[in-house]
């Protein structure tokens, strides 16, 4: 190949010695400040492996020796980023979460940090969008078992519902009006009917005439004489277009025969104080979050009026 | 096959050492223009940041500012927001039509005059030569050992080049930030670290690249010297030297003027008939080359057309008493009818031709298209995100419930309300602050001066119709200002109702 090598006449300067279909390459040298940056890279390059951890080793790399690592790095923007947070949680720690609403930024902080918790402890019961799906209830709808209000949605993740060994968890059991022979199952059939029937599901009829009185009888002490569910007890209305299970025929001979029993776990035991609060305030803000019962009764006391009874 | 074996030829080198250019001083027409040019264009870039642009309590003073915290672009009455980025691509385009347009009409005008590649290192040859002198005294400072001399004189300019290197990427911070306050920070030691890194490497780039690197950057460099030779045509201005008016040159002014009295014919061996060329190879137009090229050989990517060699030539003719432009502006054209014998085209007729119009028209279209849309713009906006997890939710009376995420822009330097409203569904609304007690057809929302309010709107509509309706949601301003924008977006229900 170097035999191939000659003079450029027109330039003088030597050519590469390839040819292609009659063009040749000249070898033009590069500017020196050229070869200077490459050198200089490659400097760097050395400097930086002295510097940083660069070689892999059996365990690990070689340290470098400023000592900096990813997982320092990690661990101190960590830390930078939890002191950012530190005065907001403990705001957060002290604030009785009835009194979120009247500080905004505190309500909106506690939101966020609620969604985040709600994606990792929640969804798979709950799912993502916290709709819920059959016997977990929808977190987004007006509708609730045991109560709506920031305060009481706190007390429902803290001690859970019928959570075995949490002393505070709220139970009720639902007779298994079939199974248990409370009812036979001519009867169940009648109370359905007329649990249809006031939930505007099916025309009144002989049977739902019947299973009014065998309602009357059996089921009003839990949800009362129109139906309408009780909160102390967990005790579903049944005459909204709401069913936790389903208010078909057959879904609902189910439940009155067998009876449910849901229960939802106590995260008191897990989570802190803060984290519930916030997820809390979360559940709270999908739509369906209620104002504190309590909270107009307060009002008007303060102001000195006398709340008639 | 034309060549020599390389066994007699130069032994193949690793790298090129620089050969170094020393400009000489000229004076002239383009040299005039350049200053004039540098002038303007470095006092635009030095003061524009501390002009002042009364905007209210709400917004920034400055006149030109680049918020990039906020995302804010300011100029002067124009406030451009991240959303509106298309004002920025049409400036873009208009620079790239602007380019084409100008470099067919007048070829590389910017290489020469207006790059700021070219405006420092001009400033800073300035500088040098102020310093070590012209051409000839560098050159032998150059050849100098190093003496006190040397050392003082390099050390005087070095230090002025630094100076003028850190007050370019000093007065390139201050588009970033309020200049003033960013001025007293930065003396105080109190600006952001970015501040400081800036204007060091932007002083580093500007000492390397305008004061030591000079030609090296527009020959090796910069991609544009490529792009521009191709977007020139036959019409195109360049910088060209004569060579059917400067061939056969003579050797020196004395031979040219003893040629002239056509005393001594045999000093160069002409043919019969043959006239001799109006160059006296005076070199020059060379030796004022801030690029180090010699024009004589014809066009060539090293060529920044600055036009210095032409007012060099200009005195040189002048001086011999002979039509000046021996070296000027022409066109490829334009050389071809010379040489033929034939006149120039007109310069009007030059410069008005299919592809200058039509470029002209391109650029000033969409020129006059954003100044449109800037003069016709509402100053605020609306996008609906509407929540898809879950679609729908029903309520306990029956009714559904949709979630949509508004966002609410107020593009003005005051807090402002406005009125969202509803239209294609039969629905109520209330929003996150609310509840259903509260809902109606319409909700108000309150925006910060200058900001984006984010709002969870909750929209309840009777079960019963199509699964997917359009609507719209519609915001007005409520200060009495007839504006007004909306955005679409769906109201679903579930599978199965009539
Ligand atoms: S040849 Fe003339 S126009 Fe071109 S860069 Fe040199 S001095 Fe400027
Ligand atoms: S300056 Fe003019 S006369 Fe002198 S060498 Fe250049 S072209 Fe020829």
């Amino acid at each position: 190949m170097a035999d191939n090598k000659r003079i450029d006449a027109a330039t003088g300067t030597s050519t590469v010695g390839h040819e292609w279909d009659g063009i040749e390459e000249l070898d033009t040298p590069m500017p020196r400040w050229w070869l200077v940056i490459l050198w200089a890279t490659v400097v760097f390059a050395i400097g930086y492996c002295i510097v940083y951890p660069a070689w892999p080793l059996l365990h690990g790399a070689t340290p470098g020796i400023w000592g900096w690592t990813s997982h320092g790095q990690l661990a101190r923007e960590t830390a930078q980023e939890n002191a950012r947070r530190a005065p907001i949680l403990a705001a957060l720690a002290t604030t009785p979460i009835d009194r979120l609403p009247s500080d905004p930024k505190l309500l909106a902080a506690a939101v966020e940090g609620g969604r985040s918790a709600f994606k990792v402890y929640c969804v798979q019961c709950h799912g993502s969008g916290a709709a819920g799906s059959r016997g977990y209830p929808n977190l987004n709808d007006d509708d609730w078992l045991w109560g709506g209000d920031l305060k009481t949605i706190q007390q429902t993740i803290t001690d859970g519902i019928r959570f075995p060994g949490d002393d505070k968890t709220r139970m009720s059991q639902m007779p298994a009006f079939g199974r248990d022979g409370i009812l036979n199952p001519a009867e169940v059939d009648d109370v359905v009917s007329y649990v249809r029937y006031v939930s505007h599901q099916e025309a009144a009829s002989a049977a739902a005439k019947r299973g009014k009185t065998l309602f009357a009888n059996n089921c009003a002490v839990c949800h009362g004489p129109d139906a309408k569910g009780n909160r102390t007890v967990g005790a579903p209305n049944l005459t909204d277009a709401i069913w936790l299970y389903g208010g078909d025929r057959d879904t609902l001979v189910q439940t009155v025969t067998n009876a449910r029993y849901g229960i939802m776990p106590a995260w008191g035991h897990r989570l802190d104080p803060v984290t519930i609060k916030m997820l809390a305030a979360y559940v709270h803000s999908l739509g369906g979050g209620e104002a504190d019962p309590a909270a107009p009764a307060v009002a008007a006391a303060q102001a000195g009026e006398n709340v008639g009874r | 096959m034309s060549g020599a074996d390389v066994a007699d030829g130069p032994k193949p080198r690793f790298f090129e050492a620089r050969r170094k250019v020393f400009p000489r001083r000229v004076d002239g027409t383009f040299r005039r223009l350049k200053w004039a040019i540098m002038a303007v264009t470095l006092a635009i870039y030095y003061v524009t940041p501390w002009l002042r642009w009364h905007r209210g309590e709400y917004a920034p003073d400055q006149a030109v500012l680049v918020d990039l915290a906020h995302r804010r672009f300011y100029m002067f009455s124009i406030e451009i927001w991240p959303n509106e980025f298309y004002y920025v691509v049409g400036l873009l385009i208009m620079a790239a039509v602007g380019l084409f347009l100008v470099t067919s009409a007048v070829g590389r005008a910017w290489c020469g005059y207006a790059c700021p590649q070219t405006v420092w290192t001009d400033l800073f040859v300035h500088v040098e030569r102020a310093i070590e002198g012209d051409r000839n005294a560098q050159i032998r400072l150059d050849r100098a050992r190093w003496g006190v001399e040397k050392i003082a004189k390099r050390g005087t300019k070095f230090a002025i080049w630094l100076l003028i290197a850190m007050t370019t990427g000093g007065a390139w911070i201050f588009y970033f930030a309020d200049a003033p306050t960013l001025a007293r920070e930065f003396v105080t030691g109190t600006a952001p670290f970015v501040a400081y890194s800036t204007v060091g490497i932007l002083t580093f780039t500007t000492f390397t690249l305008g004061g030591l690197m000079r030609e090296q950057v527009c020959i090796y460099m910069c991609p544009w010297p490529r792009i521009q030779s191709a977007m020139m045509d036959e019409k195109s201005l360049a910088v060209t030297y004569k060579d059917w008016r400067g061939e056969p040159r003579t050797h020196g002014l004395k031979r040219a003027q003893a040629h002239e009295a056509e005393a001594a014919p045999s000093l160069v061996r002409l043919a019969q008939g043959e006239k001799v060329g109006d160059c006296i190879d005076c070199n020059a137009c060379v030796a004022v080359c801030p690029t180090g090229i010699d024009i004589r050989e014809g066009p060539q990517i090293g060529c920044i057309t600055c036009g210095l060699c032409i007012d060099a030539c200009d005195e040189i003719m002048e001086k011999v008493d002979r039509p000046t432009r021996l070296i000027g502006y022409t066109t490829e054209a334009d050389m071809k009818l010379a040489r033929a014998g034939g006149t120039p085209m007109p310069p009007l007729k030059r410069l008005l031709r299919p592809r200058t119009i039509i470029y002209f028209l391109i650029w000033a279209g969409i020129g006059c298209g954003m100044l449109f849309a800037l003069g016709t713009r509402t100053h605020m906006g609306v996008s609906v995100l509407q929540t898809r997890n879950p679609l729908w939710v029903r309520l306990s009376d029956g009714d559904i419930r949709n979630t949509y995420t508004v966002k609410v822009r107020n593009m003005e330097g005051r807090p402002r309300s406005f009125a969202v409203s509803l239209s294609g569904i039969d629905a109520r609304m209330w929003t996150d602050g609310g509840s259903r007690e509260t809902a109606g057809r319409t909700v108000t929302i309150n925006v910060p001066a200058d900001r984006v309010a984010k709002t969870q709107i909750f929209v309840v509509a009777p079960a019963q119709g199509p699964q997917r309706s359009e609507l719209l949601f519609t915001v007005t301003a409520l200060d009495g200002q007839k504006t007004a924008a909306s955005d679409g977006s769906y109201f679903e229900r579930p599978e199965g109702n009539p």
